[in-house]
């Protein structure tokens, strides 16, 4: 008995070690708040149309039954990342059929416009979500973030912050892949 | 003078609030309970802040959500788990007790457990060892002699 407990101390030190050496992983991100919408249907929602735009409102109506997955990207004009990232969703939804619909969140209605107008809108449909309180029911920390919703409204996928550069894109892509959105093993 | 006018300035920042009184309720118990709600709940932005004490705007809003369920109705509880069904546990500065945080709330008595085992056996050895056995007839009998011989010795 005396004996094994003189192996405790080893013992404690390798679970300590262990747990540390986990939590100096590069890959592991302590801001990665885990979505709880994932595998969940899509939050109940009905926003307007942003005003002064032609562009339809959105509301969780607009993303069951579809024939296949949509990209639901939550974004405002004051956002600088929304800016960059901007690009990346109007090449997927133009060069290669992605549905994007959009959250406009927490924006002014002239600027958004504005905003779109100046970098052109790529989004089926855009709700506005003036209060904040549509983002909430998605869950959202900041802006941008983009989800992807299956054909029967189930939250896929999320991805915080915005979809730029290399390794980002490459992420969603692959997600875009998994959900079906996009043919896989071509250029991903 | 100046000490305590720098001492005041130092200590202002801590004393500002993140509430603002536009969120504030009319009724001060309804407040007061809004405010404990708050503490309970973490800020999805800057994490390691309740929403009572933070600035960022999803904090705001989750505040005012707090207080409309609250004139709603809701019980404490009730507004929570509102809040809880949207963010999940991460939003909940105490993190419920279930199979995956299991660990996290046995881990401080399993080591007191521990620590008091290994304690009591470590003091227990020990105090075995040093209580010191009697010595045998044969043992006494060499003590004598050899006391003997060497008083003689010192004598002579």
């Amino acid at each position: 008995m005396g004996r094994l407990l003189a192996f405790v101390p080893l013992a404690i030190a390798a679970i300590f070690g262990g747990f540390f050496f986990w939590g100096l992983d590069p890959d592991r991100d302590p801001n990665n708040i885990p979505s709880v919408l994932i595998s969940q249907p899509a939050p109940e929602f009905d926003l307007v149309a942003v005003d002064g735009l032609e562009t339809p409102g959105l509301s969780r109506a607009d993303l069951v039954d579809n024939p296949g997955p949509v990209v639901v990207n939550v974004f405002a004009s004051w956002c600088v990342p929304c800016r960059a990232e901007h690009g990346v969703l109007t090449g997927l939804a133009e060069n290669e059929g992605i549905r994007l619909f959009g959250i406009n969140y927490k924006d002014k209605p002239e600027d958004a416009v504005r905003w779109l107008a100046e970098l052109g809108n790529p989004y089926e449909k855009i709700g506005s979500d003036l209060s904040g309180r549509a983002g909430i029911e998605w869950g959202l920390s900041g802006v941008p973030e983009t989800f992807i919703v299956g054909p029967d409204g189930t939250v896929l996928y999320r991805y915080v912050g915005p979809v730029v550069g290399d390794q980002a894109i490459s992420k969603f892509r692959e997600a875009l892949v998994q959900a079906g959105a996009l043919p896989g093993g071509q250029n991903g | 003078m100046k000490r305590i006018a720098i001492l005041l300035f130092l200590l202002l920042p801590v004393a500002a609030l993140a509430v603002e009184p536009d969120e504030m309720l009319q009724d001060p118990v309804m407040e007061e309970r809004a405010r404990e709600i708050s503490k309970e709940l973490r800020c999805v932005v800057c994490q390691n802040q309740d929403i009572d004490s933070s600035n960022a705007g999803v904090a705001r809003d989750l505040r005012i959500l707090v207080r409309e369920r609250l004139v709603a109705g809701d019980s404490d509880e009730e507004v929570i788990s509102y809040i809880h069904a949207r963010y999940g546990d991460y939003v909940l500065m105490s993190p419920p007790l279930n199979a995956s945080t299991l660990a996290l709330w046995l881990a401080p008595f399993v080591l007191a457990i521990v620590a008091l085992l290994v304690g009591w056996t470590v003091i227990s050895n020990s105090r075995r060892k040093t209580a010191t056995p009697g010595f045998s007839d044969d043992e006494e009998a060499e003590i004598a002699r050899f006391i003997d011989n060497n008083t003689s010795k010192d004598n002579s």
